[in-house]
Protein backbone atom coordinates (compact mmCIF):
# COMPACT_ATOMS: atom_id res chain seq x y z
CA UNK A 1 0.00 0.00 0.00
CA UNK A 2 1.28 3.45 -0.91
CA UNK A 3 1.62 5.81 2.04
CA UNK A 4 -0.61 8.90 2.02
CA UNK A 5 1.74 11.01 4.08
CA UNK A 6 5.40 10.17 3.53
CA UNK A 7 7.92 12.21 5.49
CA UNK A 8 11.38 11.01 4.63
CA UNK A 9 14.53 11.87 6.57
CA UNK A 10 13.39 15.42 7.25
CA UNK A 11 15.38 17.97 9.23
CA UNK A 12 13.73 21.29 9.92
CA UNK A 13 15.13 24.43 11.51
CA UNK A 14 12.79 27.38 12.09
CA UNK A 15 14.00 30.57 10.48
CA UNK A 16 13.40 32.32 13.75
CA UNK A 17 14.98 29.70 16.03
CA UNK A 18 17.52 31.63 18.08
CA UNK A 19 19.86 28.73 18.84
CA UNK A 20 19.66 27.21 15.35
CA UNK A 21 18.87 23.78 16.83
CA UNK A 22 16.57 21.80 14.53
CA UNK A 23 13.00 21.27 15.72
CA UNK A 24 13.00 17.84 14.08
CA UNK A 25 15.96 15.85 12.76
CA UNK A 26 16.06 12.78 10.49
CA UNK A 27 12.33 12.41 10.93
CA UNK A 28 10.84 9.58 8.92
CA UNK A 29 7.20 8.59 9.17
CA UNK A 30 4.76 6.94 6.76
CA UNK A 31 1.03 7.08 7.26
CA UNK A 32 -1.32 5.08 5.08
CA UNK A 33 -4.47 6.29 3.44
CA UNK A 34 -7.46 6.11 5.77
CA UNK A 35 -5.26 5.37 8.74
CA UNK A 36 -5.73 6.89 12.17
CA UNK A 37 -2.22 7.72 13.39
CA UNK A 38 -1.40 9.13 16.80
CA UNK A 39 1.83 10.91 17.63
CA UNK A 40 2.93 11.17 21.22
CA UNK A 41 6.06 12.70 22.66
CA UNK A 42 7.41 15.05 25.29
CA UNK A 43 6.48 18.71 25.11
CA UNK A 44 8.49 20.76 22.60
CA UNK A 45 9.73 17.70 20.70
CA UNK A 46 8.40 18.89 17.36
CA UNK A 47 4.93 17.36 17.13
CA UNK A 48 3.33 20.57 15.93
CA UNK A 49 6.25 21.02 13.58
CA UNK A 50 5.47 17.64 12.04
CA UNK A 51 1.89 18.86 11.49
CA UNK A 52 3.11 22.02 9.80
CA UNK A 53 5.47 20.04 7.57
CA UNK A 54 2.76 17.63 6.51
CA UNK A 55 0.33 20.44 5.63
CA UNK A 56 2.89 22.57 3.82
CA UNK A 57 2.85 25.42 6.32
CA UNK A 58 6.60 24.89 6.75
CA UNK A 59 9.10 23.45 4.29
CA UNK A 60 11.91 21.16 5.39
CA UNK A 61 15.53 22.22 5.17
CA UNK A 62 16.49 18.66 4.31
CA UNK A 63 14.52 15.61 3.25
CA UNK A 64 11.21 15.26 1.43
CA UNK A 65 7.57 15.50 2.39
CA UNK A 66 5.15 13.72 0.05
CA UNK A 67 1.42 13.97 0.60
CA UNK A 68 -1.08 12.20 -1.65
CA UNK A 69 1.69 11.29 -4.11
CA UNK A 70 2.92 14.88 -4.58
CA UNK A 71 5.92 16.55 -3.04
CA UNK A 72 4.75 19.38 -0.80
CA UNK A 73 5.89 22.79 -2.01
CA UNK A 74 2.94 24.90 -0.88
CA UNK A 75 0.06 24.54 1.60
CA UNK A 76 -1.60 21.26 0.64
CA UNK A 77 -5.19 22.58 0.37
CA UNK A 78 -6.70 19.21 1.28
CA UNK A 79 -6.17 19.31 5.03
CA UNK A 80 -8.52 20.15 7.83
CA UNK A 81 -7.02 21.25 11.12
CA UNK A 82 -8.15 21.55 14.73
CA UNK A 83 -6.13 22.74 17.69
CA UNK A 84 -6.34 22.78 21.45
CA UNK A 85 -7.66 26.32 21.14
CA UNK A 86 -10.94 26.07 19.17
CA UNK A 87 -10.27 29.48 17.51
CA UNK A 88 -13.89 30.16 16.64
CA UNK A 89 -14.47 33.67 15.30
CA UNK A 90 -16.66 35.45 17.87
CA UNK A 91 -18.45 37.65 15.33
CA UNK A 92 -19.76 34.68 13.35
CA UNK A 93 -22.42 32.22 14.38
CA UNK A 94 -21.36 28.62 14.82
CA UNK A 95 -22.68 27.64 11.39
CA UNK A 96 -20.90 30.56 9.73
CA UNK A 97 -17.72 29.56 11.52
CA UNK A 98 -18.05 26.05 10.19
CA UNK A 99 -18.61 27.34 6.66
CA UNK A 100 -15.42 29.43 6.78
CA UNK A 101 -13.16 26.89 4.98
CA UNK A 102 -15.64 26.82 2.09
CA UNK A 103 -15.01 30.51 1.57
CA UNK A 104 -11.40 29.57 0.79
CA UNK A 105 -11.39 26.18 -0.94
CA UNK A 106 -12.45 25.71 -4.54
CA UNK A 107 -14.86 24.62 -5.94
CA UNK A 108 -16.95 25.63 -2.92
CA UNK A 109 -15.60 29.14 -2.86
CA UNK A 110 -17.35 30.11 -6.09
CA UNK A 111 -20.47 28.02 -5.40
CA UNK A 112 -21.06 29.07 -1.79
CA UNK A 113 -23.14 32.16 -2.43
CA UNK A 114 -25.59 30.46 -4.80
CA UNK A 115 -25.85 27.16 -2.94
CA UNK A 116 -25.78 28.52 0.58
CA UNK A 117 -28.76 26.47 1.78
CA UNK A 118 -27.17 23.21 0.66
CA UNK A 119 -23.96 24.01 2.54
CA UNK A 120 -25.79 25.13 5.66
CA UNK A 121 -27.67 21.82 5.64
CA UNK A 122 -24.35 20.03 5.40
CA UNK A 123 -22.95 21.99 8.33
CA UNK A 124 -26.02 21.17 10.36
CA UNK A 125 -25.63 17.50 9.50
CA UNK A 126 -22.08 17.63 10.84
CA UNK A 127 -23.24 19.43 13.97
CA UNK A 128 -25.71 16.62 14.56
CA UNK A 129 -22.93 14.03 14.17
CA UNK A 130 -20.85 15.69 16.88
CA UNK A 131 -23.84 16.11 19.21
CA UNK A 132 -24.58 19.78 18.63
CA UNK A 133 -27.90 19.42 16.84
CA UNK A 134 -29.74 22.73 16.46
CA UNK A 135 -26.99 24.82 18.07
CA UNK A 136 -25.71 26.31 14.82
CA UNK A 137 -27.36 29.69 15.23
CA UNK A 138 -25.54 30.36 18.49
CA UNK A 139 -22.40 32.41 18.75
CA UNK A 140 -19.26 30.57 19.89
CA UNK A 141 -19.14 32.51 23.15
CA UNK A 142 -22.55 31.07 23.97
CA UNK A 143 -21.07 27.55 23.84
CA UNK A 144 -18.98 25.74 26.43
CA UNK A 145 -15.36 24.83 25.73
CA UNK A 146 -16.27 21.26 24.80
CA UNK A 147 -19.03 22.43 22.48
CA UNK A 148 -16.68 24.89 20.80
CA UNK A 149 -14.21 22.07 20.27
CA UNK A 150 -16.93 19.97 18.63
CA UNK A 151 -17.78 22.87 16.36
CA UNK A 152 -14.10 23.25 15.54
CA UNK A 153 -14.06 19.58 14.44
CA UNK A 154 -16.99 20.32 12.14
CA UNK A 155 -15.08 23.24 10.66
CA UNK A 156 -12.11 20.95 10.04
CA UNK A 157 -14.35 18.46 8.20
CA UNK A 158 -16.80 20.62 6.24
CA UNK A 159 -14.79 20.65 3.01
CA UNK A 160 -14.34 16.86 3.19
CA UNK A 161 -10.58 16.93 3.58
CA UNK A 162 -8.57 13.83 2.78
CA UNK A 163 -6.29 14.61 5.68
CA UNK A 164 -7.37 15.65 9.16
CA UNK A 165 -4.77 17.15 11.48
CA UNK A 166 -5.59 17.29 15.16
CA UNK A 167 -3.04 19.03 17.38
CA UNK A 168 -3.87 18.20 21.01
CA UNK A 169 -7.52 18.99 20.30
CA UNK A 170 -8.85 17.73 23.62
CA UNK A 171 -5.99 18.97 25.80
CA UNK A 172 -7.96 21.72 27.49
CA UNK A 173 -11.10 19.70 28.26
CA UNK A 174 -12.18 17.89 31.41
CA UNK A 175 -11.83 14.12 31.30
CA UNK A 176 -15.55 13.34 30.85
CA UNK A 177 -15.91 15.70 27.91
CA UNK A 178 -12.67 14.37 26.52
CA UNK A 179 -13.89 10.77 26.54
CA UNK A 180 -17.14 11.84 24.90
CA UNK A 181 -15.16 13.50 22.16
CA UNK A 182 -13.00 10.40 21.71
CA UNK A 183 -16.17 8.58 20.76
CA UNK A 184 -17.19 11.42 18.43
CA UNK A 185 -13.79 11.19 16.76
CA UNK A 186 -13.99 7.40 16.53
CA UNK A 187 -17.39 7.61 14.81
CA UNK A 188 -16.33 10.38 12.44
CA UNK A 189 -13.34 8.32 11.37
CA UNK A 190 -15.50 5.23 10.87
CA UNK A 191 -18.06 7.18 8.84
CA UNK A 192 -15.67 8.69 6.29
CA UNK A 193 -12.45 7.56 4.68
CA UNK A 194 -10.22 10.25 6.03
CA UNK A 195 -6.59 9.96 7.08
CA UNK A 196 -6.17 11.33 10.58
CA UNK A 197 -3.01 12.44 12.34
CA UNK A 198 -3.64 13.10 16.01
CA UNK A 199 -1.01 14.75 18.17
CA UNK A 200 -1.58 14.19 21.85
CA UNK A 201 0.19 13.83 25.15
CA UNK A 202 -2.59 11.62 26.49
CA UNK A 203 -1.41 8.03 25.98
CA UNK A 204 -4.86 6.56 26.68
CA UNK A 205 -6.31 8.80 24.01
CA UNK A 206 -3.71 7.62 21.52
CA UNK A 207 -4.24 3.95 22.42
CA UNK A 208 -8.03 4.18 22.24
CA UNK A 209 -8.29 6.02 18.93
CA UNK A 210 -5.31 5.09 16.79
CA UNK A 211 -4.41 2.29 14.42
CA UNK A 212 -0.76 3.08 15.02
CA UNK A 213 0.97 5.11 17.70
CA UNK A 214 4.29 6.84 16.99
CA UNK A 215 6.52 7.96 19.85
CA UNK A 216 8.81 10.91 19.30
CA UNK A 217 12.11 11.68 21.00
CA UNK A 218 12.87 14.94 22.78
CA UNK A 219 14.05 17.85 20.64
CA UNK A 220 15.34 17.53 17.97
CA UNK A 221 12.45 15.18 17.37
CA UNK A 222 12.37 11.95 15.42
CA UNK A 223 10.35 8.76 15.70
CA UNK A 224 11.79 6.38 18.31
CA UNK A 225 9.05 3.77 18.44
CA UNK A 226 6.04 2.68 16.46
CA UNK A 227 3.31 0.49 17.86
CA UNK A 228 0.40 -1.11 16.04
CA UNK A 229 -2.88 -1.03 18.00
CA UNK A 230 -4.85 -4.12 17.18
CA UNK A 231 -8.02 -3.74 19.24
CA UNK A 232 -10.91 -4.51 16.89
CA UNK A 233 -13.17 -1.67 15.74
CA UNK A 234 -15.62 -0.33 16.62
CA UNK A 235 -14.01 0.11 20.01
CA UNK A 236 -16.01 0.71 23.12
CA UNK A 237 -14.82 2.97 25.93
CA UNK A 238 -14.94 -0.15 28.12
CA UNK A 239 -11.78 -1.48 26.46
CA UNK A 240 -9.82 1.24 28.20
CA UNK A 241 -10.35 -0.69 31.44
CA UNK A 242 -9.02 -4.01 30.13
CA UNK A 243 -5.59 -5.30 31.17
CA UNK A 244 -4.45 -5.42 27.50
CA UNK A 245 -5.18 -1.72 27.21
CA UNK A 246 -3.31 -0.88 30.39
CA UNK A 247 -0.41 -2.93 29.20
CA UNK A 248 -0.28 -1.00 25.91
CA UNK A 249 -0.44 2.36 27.70
CA UNK A 250 2.27 1.19 30.04
CA UNK A 251 4.48 0.20 27.14
CA UNK A 252 3.98 3.58 25.43
CA UNK A 253 4.79 5.27 28.69
CA UNK A 254 8.07 3.40 28.78
CA UNK A 255 9.04 4.74 25.34
CA UNK A 256 8.25 8.31 26.35
CA UNK A 257 10.17 8.01 29.60
CA UNK A 258 13.17 6.74 27.67
CA UNK A 259 12.86 9.54 25.11
CA UNK A 260 12.86 12.10 27.89
CA UNK A 261 15.82 10.54 29.64
CA UNK A 262 17.82 10.54 26.40
CA UNK A 263 17.43 14.31 26.16
CA UNK B 1 -30.76 47.34 40.63
CA UNK B 2 -30.06 50.15 43.04
CA UNK B 3 -26.40 50.35 42.14
CA UNK B 4 -27.30 50.37 38.44
CA UNK B 5 -29.52 53.43 38.90
CA UNK B 6 -26.83 55.09 40.95
CA UNK B 7 -24.32 54.44 38.19
CA UNK B 8 -26.64 55.97 35.61
CA UNK B 9 -27.26 59.06 37.76
CA UNK B 10 -23.64 59.58 38.81
CA UNK B 11 -22.44 61.53 35.74
CA UNK B 12 -25.30 64.02 36.09
CA UNK B 13 -24.88 64.40 39.83
CA UNK B 14 -21.14 64.95 39.52
CA UNK B 15 -21.49 67.47 36.71
CA UNK B 16 -24.19 69.51 38.43
CA UNK B 17 -22.23 69.32 41.68
CA UNK B 18 -19.09 70.60 39.96
CA UNK B 19 -20.81 73.67 38.58
CA UNK B 20 -22.62 74.35 41.88
CA UNK B 21 -19.31 74.24 43.70
CA UNK B 22 -17.77 76.57 41.13
CA UNK B 23 -20.68 79.01 41.52
CA UNK B 24 -20.41 78.89 45.32
CA UNK B 25 -16.65 79.49 45.29
CA UNK B 26 -17.04 82.47 42.96
CA UNK B 27 -19.73 84.02 45.13
CA UNK B 28 -18.17 83.22 48.49
CA UNK B 29 -14.78 84.73 47.60
CA UNK B 30 -16.26 87.45 45.40
CA UNK B 31 -13.93 86.48 42.54
CA UNK B 32 -13.81 89.05 39.76
CA UNK B 33 -15.50 87.80 36.60
CA UNK B 34 -12.38 88.97 34.77
CA UNK B 35 -10.38 86.23 36.54
CA UNK B 36 -12.97 83.50 36.80
CA UNK B 37 -16.59 84.13 35.89
CA UNK B 38 -19.25 82.14 37.73
CA UNK B 39 -21.19 79.55 35.71
CA UNK B 40 -24.27 81.75 35.87
CA UNK B 41 -22.34 84.60 34.26
CA UNK B 42 -21.02 82.28 31.57
CA UNK B 43 -24.49 80.93 30.90
CA UNK B 44 -25.77 84.45 30.45
CA UNK B 45 -22.96 85.13 28.01
CA UNK B 46 -23.78 81.97 26.07
CA UNK B 47 -27.34 83.19 25.73
CA UNK B 48 -26.28 86.71 24.80
CA UNK B 49 -23.90 85.55 22.06
CA UNK B 50 -26.00 82.56 20.99
CA UNK B 51 -26.31 83.37 17.29
CA UNK B 52 -22.61 84.14 16.93
CA UNK B 53 -21.67 81.00 18.90
CA UNK B 54 -23.99 78.78 16.87
CA UNK B 55 -22.61 80.07 13.61
CA UNK B 56 -19.00 79.48 14.60
CA UNK B 57 -19.69 76.18 16.37
CA UNK B 58 -21.35 74.76 13.25
CA UNK B 59 -18.32 75.75 11.23
CA UNK B 60 -16.02 74.05 13.74
CA UNK B 61 -18.14 70.90 13.72
CA UNK B 62 -17.98 70.82 9.98
CA UNK B 63 -14.17 71.18 9.98
CA UNK B 64 -13.92 68.48 12.64
CA UNK B 65 -16.06 65.98 10.76
CA UNK B 66 -14.24 66.61 7.51
CA UNK B 67 -10.86 66.04 9.15
CA UNK B 68 -12.15 63.08 11.11
CA UNK B 69 -13.62 61.50 7.97
CA UNK B 70 -10.28 61.82 6.21
CA UNK B 71 -8.54 60.32 9.24
CA UNK B 72 -10.93 57.35 9.34
CA UNK B 73 -10.45 56.55 5.66
CA UNK B 74 -6.70 57.03 5.69
CA UNK B 75 -6.30 55.37 9.10
CA UNK B 76 -8.19 52.26 8.00
CA UNK B 77 -6.17 51.89 4.82
CA UNK B 78 -2.79 52.49 6.43
CA UNK B 79 -3.72 50.34 9.43
CA UNK B 80 -4.66 47.46 7.14
CA UNK B 81 -1.38 47.84 5.27
CA UNK B 82 0.71 47.94 8.45
CA UNK B 83 -1.24 45.12 10.05
CA UNK B 84 -0.80 42.77 7.13
CA UNK B 85 2.89 43.32 6.43
CA UNK B 86 5.46 42.96 9.16
CA UNK B 87 8.06 44.53 6.87
CA UNK B 88 6.07 47.69 6.14
CA UNK B 89 5.12 47.87 9.81
CA UNK B 90 8.69 47.67 11.05
CA UNK B 91 9.91 50.07 8.38
CA UNK B 92 7.36 52.81 8.81
CA UNK B 93 6.83 52.78 12.57
CA UNK B 94 9.66 55.17 13.49
CA UNK B 95 8.44 57.60 10.81
CA UNK B 96 4.89 57.43 12.11
CA UNK B 97 5.87 57.87 15.73
CA UNK B 98 8.18 60.72 14.84
CA UNK B 99 5.48 62.44 12.85
CA UNK B 100 2.95 61.94 15.61
CA UNK B 101 5.32 63.56 18.12
CA UNK B 102 5.39 66.88 16.25
CA UNK B 103 3.01 69.34 17.96
CA UNK B 104 0.45 70.05 15.27
CA UNK B 105 0.33 73.77 16.20
CA UNK B 106 3.76 73.93 14.65
CA UNK B 107 2.44 72.49 11.41
CA UNK B 108 -0.33 75.04 10.94
CA UNK B 109 1.99 77.78 9.61
CA UNK B 110 3.22 75.37 6.96
CA UNK B 111 -0.35 74.60 5.99
CA UNK B 112 -0.95 78.34 5.68
CA UNK B 113 2.09 78.69 3.36
CA UNK B 114 0.65 75.95 1.21
CA UNK B 115 -3.07 76.59 1.24
CA UNK B 116 -3.53 80.10 2.65
CA UNK B 117 -6.00 81.06 5.34
CA UNK B 118 -9.36 79.32 5.02
CA UNK B 119 -11.03 75.99 5.59
CA UNK B 120 -8.14 73.78 4.44
CA UNK B 121 -5.74 74.29 7.38
CA UNK B 122 -8.31 73.42 10.10
CA UNK B 123 -9.47 70.32 8.22
CA UNK B 124 -5.93 69.14 7.62
CA UNK B 125 -4.88 69.86 11.19
CA UNK B 126 -7.84 67.83 12.42
CA UNK B 127 -6.86 65.03 10.06
CA UNK B 128 -3.15 65.05 10.91
CA UNK B 129 -3.71 65.01 14.63
CA UNK B 130 -6.30 62.24 14.67
CA UNK B 131 -5.29 59.52 12.20
CA UNK B 132 -2.50 58.03 14.31
CA UNK B 133 -4.59 56.22 16.96
CA UNK B 134 -6.77 54.76 14.20
CA UNK B 135 -3.75 53.41 12.31
CA UNK B 136 -2.19 51.90 15.42
CA UNK B 137 -5.40 50.24 16.57
CA UNK B 138 -6.38 48.79 13.21
CA UNK B 139 -2.85 47.52 12.66
CA UNK B 140 -2.77 45.92 16.10
CA UNK B 141 -6.12 44.20 15.58
CA UNK B 142 -4.97 42.71 12.29
CA UNK B 143 -1.45 41.80 13.38
CA UNK B 144 -2.63 39.89 16.45
CA UNK B 145 -4.72 37.25 14.64
CA UNK B 146 -4.17 33.94 16.46
CA UNK B 147 -1.48 31.92 14.65
CA UNK B 148 -3.65 28.78 14.84
CA UNK B 149 -6.48 30.57 13.05
CA UNK B 150 -4.05 31.64 10.38
CA UNK B 151 -2.75 28.06 10.07
CA UNK B 152 -6.28 26.69 9.63
CA UNK B 153 -6.84 28.96 6.65
CA UNK B 154 -3.36 28.81 5.18
CA UNK B 155 -3.48 25.01 5.15
CA UNK B 156 -6.52 25.41 2.90
CA UNK B 157 -4.56 27.56 0.51
CA UNK B 158 -5.83 30.95 1.71
CA UNK B 159 -3.92 33.98 0.48
CA UNK B 160 -2.70 36.77 2.74
CA UNK B 161 -5.55 38.87 1.38
CA UNK B 162 -8.14 36.22 2.36
CA UNK B 163 -6.78 36.13 5.88
CA UNK B 164 -6.68 39.90 6.27
CA UNK B 165 -10.22 40.42 5.00
CA UNK B 166 -11.93 37.38 6.51
CA UNK B 167 -10.27 37.51 9.92
CA UNK B 168 -7.98 40.48 10.38
CA UNK B 169 -10.38 43.27 9.48
CA UNK B 170 -13.46 42.02 11.40
CA UNK B 171 -11.22 41.22 14.32
CA UNK B 172 -9.79 44.75 14.23
CA UNK B 173 -13.24 46.38 14.35
CA UNK B 174 -13.47 46.65 18.16
CA UNK B 175 -10.00 48.23 18.17
CA UNK B 176 -11.06 50.53 15.34
CA UNK B 177 -14.25 51.72 17.01
CA UNK B 178 -12.39 52.10 20.29
CA UNK B 179 -9.88 54.36 18.60
CA UNK B 180 -12.66 56.54 17.10
CA UNK B 181 -13.46 57.88 20.56
CA UNK B 182 -9.91 59.12 20.89
CA UNK B 183 -9.69 60.25 17.29
CA UNK B 184 -12.84 62.40 17.33
CA UNK B 185 -11.67 64.36 20.36
CA UNK B 186 -8.26 64.82 18.79
CA UNK B 187 -9.78 65.94 15.49
CA UNK B 188 -11.83 68.48 17.39
CA UNK B 189 -8.77 69.87 19.12
CA UNK B 190 -7.04 69.94 15.75
CA UNK B 191 -9.76 71.90 13.99
CA UNK B 192 -9.89 74.47 16.81
CA UNK B 193 -6.11 74.90 16.68
CA UNK B 194 -6.32 75.29 12.91
CA UNK B 195 -9.07 77.89 13.20
CA UNK B 196 -7.21 79.83 15.86
CA UNK B 197 -4.25 80.31 13.57
CA UNK B 198 -5.50 80.09 10.05
CA UNK B 199 -9.19 80.80 9.65
CA UNK B 200 -11.64 83.67 9.76
CA UNK B 201 -14.51 81.61 11.14
CA UNK B 202 -15.03 78.87 13.71
CA UNK B 203 -14.93 78.71 17.49
CA UNK B 204 -11.14 78.72 17.39
CA UNK B 205 -11.10 81.99 15.49
CA UNK B 206 -13.78 83.42 17.78
CA UNK B 207 -11.59 82.53 20.78
CA UNK B 208 -8.59 84.30 19.27
CA UNK B 209 -10.58 87.44 18.56
CA UNK B 210 -12.43 87.46 21.89
CA UNK B 211 -9.25 87.08 23.91
CA UNK B 212 -7.47 89.79 21.90
CA UNK B 213 -10.38 92.12 22.74
CA UNK B 214 -10.45 91.00 26.41
CA UNK B 215 -14.05 89.86 26.08
CA UNK B 216 -13.64 87.45 28.95
CA UNK B 217 -17.27 86.20 29.22
CA UNK B 218 -17.31 85.43 25.49
CA UNK B 219 -14.04 83.46 25.82
CA UNK B 220 -15.56 81.40 28.61
CA UNK B 221 -18.82 80.95 26.75
CA UNK B 222 -16.88 79.65 23.73
CA UNK B 223 -14.98 77.23 25.95
CA UNK B 224 -18.19 75.88 27.45
CA UNK B 225 -19.69 75.38 24.01
CA UNK B 226 -16.52 73.52 22.98
CA UNK B 227 -16.72 71.26 26.00
CA UNK B 228 -20.39 70.42 25.51
CA UNK B 229 -19.92 69.62 21.83
CA UNK B 230 -16.89 67.52 22.70
CA UNK B 231 -18.90 65.42 25.12
CA UNK B 232 -21.67 64.94 22.55
CA UNK B 233 -19.27 63.81 19.83
CA UNK B 234 -17.54 61.43 22.21
CA UNK B 235 -20.91 59.99 23.23
CA UNK B 236 -21.89 59.42 19.60
CA UNK B 237 -18.70 57.49 18.82
CA UNK B 238 -18.97 55.52 22.06
CA UNK B 239 -22.52 54.57 21.09
CA UNK B 240 -21.36 53.53 17.62
CA UNK B 241 -18.67 51.39 19.22
CA UNK B 242 -21.18 49.58 21.44
CA UNK B 243 -23.72 48.96 18.73
CA UNK B 244 -21.24 47.85 16.07
CA UNK B 245 -19.09 45.44 18.06
CA UNK B 246 -21.30 43.98 20.74
CA UNK B 247 -19.76 40.55 20.17
CA UNK B 248 -16.42 41.80 21.44
CA UNK B 249 -17.90 42.80 24.77
CA UNK B 250 -19.83 39.58 25.21
CA UNK B 251 -17.09 37.21 24.14
CA UNK B 252 -13.96 37.01 26.24
CA UNK B 253 -11.92 38.66 23.56
CA UNK B 254 -10.75 41.91 25.10
CA UNK B 255 -10.94 44.82 22.74
N1 LIG C 1 7.72 29.50 14.82
C1 LIG C 1 8.77 29.01 15.50
N2 LIG C 1 9.97 29.65 15.45
C2 LIG C 1 11.05 29.16 16.12
N3 LIG C 1 11.04 28.05 16.85
C3 LIG C 1 9.89 27.35 16.93
C4 LIG C 1 8.70 27.78 16.26
N4 LIG C 1 7.71 26.89 16.53
C5 LIG C 1 8.26 25.96 17.32
N5 LIG C 1 9.57 26.20 17.56
C6 LIG C 1 10.49 25.38 18.36
O1 LIG C 1 10.54 24.11 17.79
C7 LIG C 1 10.48 23.09 18.78
C8 LIG C 1 9.33 22.14 18.51
O2 LIG C 1 8.12 22.86 18.64
P1 LIG C 1 6.69 22.18 18.47
O3 LIG C 1 6.68 21.46 17.17
O4 LIG C 1 5.68 23.24 18.65
O5 LIG C 1 6.66 21.17 19.69
P2 LIG C 1 5.44 20.33 20.30
O6 LIG C 1 4.23 20.60 19.49
O7 LIG C 1 5.89 18.91 20.23
O8 LIG C 1 5.30 20.76 21.72
C9 LIG C 1 10.32 23.80 20.12
O9 LIG C 1 11.56 23.76 20.78
C10 LIG C 1 9.95 25.22 19.76
O10 LIG C 1 10.55 26.11 20.65
MG1 LIG D 1 2.47 21.57 19.99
Amino acid sequence: MKPFVDIHDVTHVYARAEDGVPAVQNLTIRINEGEFAAIVGPSGCGKSTLMKLATGLQFPREGTVIVDGKEVGAPVKLAGMAFQNPTMLPWRTTVDNILLPLEIVEPHRSRLRKHKAEYVAKAEGLLEQVGLKGQGHKYPWQLSGGMQQRASLCRALIHEPKLLMLDEPFGALDSFTREELWCVMRDLHAARKVTIILVTHDLREAAFLADRVFCMSARPGHIVAEREVTFPRPRDLEITYTPEFSELVHELRGHIAQARKAA
Amino acid sequence: MKTKNQLAAAPWVFTVGFFLLWELVCRAFKISSFILPAPSTILLAVWEYRSQLTYHALHTLWMTFAGFGLAVGFGLLLGMLLGSSRLINAGSYPLLVGFNSIPKVAVVPILVFWFGVGWVPPVLTAFLISFFPIVVNVATGIATVEPEMEDVLRALGASKKDIVFKIGVPRAMPYFFGSLKVAITLAYVGSVIGEQNASNVGIGNLLTRASAAFEVPLVWAALVVLAVLGVIMYAITAYAERSMTGWAQRSQMAA
